[in-house]
């Protein structure tokens, strides 16, 4: 298990590097930084007085190596247009996003494993059915129409909660829903599909020869095996929640990291985009990490991979 | 005579389809006593496998089970409540499946999965679970079977998986152990080892076994009594040795001539074969099933067919030879 989590470290590390220069080379690629800097009415002297002070006119992999190596010891440089250092900016907008991230994945789990267990307890069963509407439902809803059906309801007409904002606990419960409520359609059929086909094996059969009762058959022989595949897609849709909450904080004003990014990219703060860039792409890397070792605690067969 | 443990009659098993009912297992009735092997033998898709889970109580919801009678010692398994067949699974009546390569759950250990029937039924430590796994896996022929304990079921070849079934249906010693063609997955060498082992345990554990299979090889080396399945009736069911020496159904008779038997068999001469196919039981199944591929069939076959012989060694024919003097007339 240990060499396993060792070579998968190692793994991760590797696609970090290539994340960071590939996504490095592409907003180098993307447009002349210091013409973008220096406005529309600036002199052909201005932009390149601006290349020379930002070091754009050496070579790229010059600029990556010193990018790389400020970045590592948290130094993203300062952001153009906020002028202050990218680090805490981020830092600081990334608090919301976290705690939206992690409360959608949460809400996402906690409703929908349970939903799919049921529905395939009981297959074409009025739950599943229900389970089944909520799923092609939640996936044909844009996040924005769903978010603003709920700050219409429950903010406007019933007054229950804030309609924006990050000011309160009670700020974060619709963003949760209409964020989680996107992920779990997806987990919801996978547990059921799993648990369906984990529920038909044959080593099942056997647990309940063994005289094990129901609940036992259910959550510890069949659920620890139809989870499996779950996993991996909840870290993956954590990584997305995560970089692509843009809807959802746009929509109740949650001035996160998602928000944050497009404002940069909009502004052309190219300090503040690689940094973003950087850490959603570390997101998705330490999420995957995560699963990875998670799925081989569950199964055994995977630790050898 | 020791006493009966397991006594079915009339068990009827009935599967609804799309295109009517499946009368998958028609009234048959058969007993096991203490210590004895009965064997069920039929092709595939006879009804051995739901006959037996239909014992266990394990049956998919949608199958319907009547009976007159199913009785474990002194348990009315029909009228059993879910708690008390629970009770009995794994303790008292245990199962080993087919299927050693996915009969066991791939996420835990193999110490996990032999101590789970013990530990639910027993008030037994863990400790003393696992030296109880000790023993049986040693008993079963595994060696090292102490450090087998940590290992998962994808580290293990299919006929130590098999040994590790056998070992985890004898937990808890039950009194009888239903065993659905145990070998079948296996290779042609492990299959013997695998049946002299269950043949020695149920001696030296005084344990019935009922064992389900389609090989007649199987049966004629270790039943005690044979009952012989075809389309889901009992056509014949009697004494090992008088069913070998004197087969009274047609069926039968036609299943023996299937296999190699020494000193009978002629070197070179072709086996026997049952032309025809199985019917479908789709829809109300009457007379004798195996009509359509039997030789001496005659219009009275599609009547109710009697019960002929003794009560130790009966069979189901409109002939009350079973068609025997018939069998010199037809080429």
């Amino acid at each position: 298990m240990l060499t396993f989590i060792l070579k998968r470290l190692g793994l991760a590390l590797l696609v970090a590097f290539t994340v960071s220069f590939i996504s490095f080379s592409l907003l180098f690629l993307s447009g002349d930084p210091a013409a973008a800097l220096a406005g529309e009415t600036a002199s052909g002297e201005d932009v390149e007085a601006l290349r020379r002070l930002y070091g754009f006119d050496r070579p790229m992999l010059v600029q990556y190596g010193e990018w790389l190596f400020s970045a590592l010891r948290g130094d993203f440089g300062e952001s153009y247009y906020f002028k202050l250092p990218v680090a805490s900016l981020i830092a600081d907008r990334l608090q919301i996003t976290m705690t939206l991230g992690v409360c959608g994945i949460v809400f996402a789990l906690v409703t929908a494993v349970p939903l799919g267990v049921v529905a395939a307890i009981r297959p074409n069963s009025l739950i599943d059915r229900v389970a089944l509407f909520l799923s092609v439902a939640g996936q044909a809803m844009p996040s924005f129409w769903f978010g603003l059906i709920l700050i219409v309801v429950f903010a406007i007409q019933l007054g229950w909660l804030p309609p924006s904002g990050a000011a309160s606990w009670k700020h974060f419960i619709m963003p949760t829903i209409v964020l989680g409520y996107y992920a779990m359609p997806a987990i919801m059929r996978l547990t059921r599909a799993g648990m369906l086909d984990v529920l038909n094996s044959d080593f099942i059969r056997t647990a309940r020869a063994k005289g094990a009762g129901e609940t036992r058959v259910l959550f510890k022989h069949a659920l620890r095996n139809a989870i499996i595949p779950v996993v991996s897609l909840a870290a993956v849709q954590m990584g997305f929640m995560l970089g692509g909450s843009i809807v959802v904080e746009s929509v109740f004003a949650l001035h996160g990291a998602g928000y944050l990014a497009w404002e940069s990219i909009a502004r052309n703060d190219l300090p503040t985009v690689q940094a973003l860039i950087l850490v959603f792409s570390m997101f998705y890397i330490v999420f995957t990490f995560i699963a990875d070792v998670l799925n081989a605690w569950l199964d055994p067969r995977m630790r050898s991979a | 005579m020791s006493e009966t443990l397991l006594s079915v009659k009339n068990l009827t098993l009935d599967i609804p389809t799309g295109s009517g009912t499946l009368h998958a297992v028609r009234g048959i009735d058969f007993d096991v006593r203490r210590g004895e092997t009965l064997s069920i033998v039929g092709e595939s898709g006879s009804g051995k496998s739901l006959t037996s889970l239909a014992v266990m109580g394990l049956l998919g919801k949608t199958i319907k089970r009547s009976a007159d009678e199913i009785r474990f010692a002194d348990i009315d398994l029909l009228k059993a409540r879910k708690r008390v067949m629970r009770d009995l699974r794994g303790n008292r009546i245990a199962m080993i499946f087919q299927e050693p390569m996915t009969s066991l759950n791939p996420a835990y250990t193999i110490g996990d999965q032999l101590t789970e029937a013990l530990l639910l039924h027993r008030k037994v430590s863990r400790a003393a679970a696992l030296a109880r796994a000790v023993e049986l896996l040693e008993k079963v022929g595994i060696t090292a079977a102490a450090s087998r304990l940590s290992q998962y079921p994808h580290q293990l070849s299919g006929g130590l998986r098999q040994r590790v079934m056998i070992a985890m249906a004898l937990m808890c010693e039950p009194d009888l152990l239903i065993a659905d063609e145990p070998t079948t997955a296996l290779d042609v060498t492990i299959q013997a080892q695998i049946l002299r082992l269950l043949v020695d345990l149920t001696t030296e554990m005084n344990m019935a076994m009922i064992l389900i299979t389609h090989d007649l090889g199987v049966v004629a080396r270790v039943a005690d009594k044979v009952a012989v399945m075809y389309a889901g009736e009992l056509v014949e069911t009697g004494p090992a040795t008088e069913v070998f020496a004197a087969p009274s159904h047609p069926y039968t008779r036609g299943l023996l001539r299937c296999i190699p038997q020494p000193g009978k068999t002629a070197r070179g001469a072709a086996l026997g074969t049952i032309a025809g196919i199985v019917p479908s039981l789709v829809g109300e199944v009457t007379g004798c099933a195996f009509r359509t591929r039997c030789a001496h069939a005659i219009p009275a076959c599609r009547d109710p067919i009697p019960q002929r012989g003794d009560a130790s060694h009966a069979f189901r024919c409109v002939f009350a030879d079973g068609a025997l003097s018939e069998e010199g007339k037809v080429a």
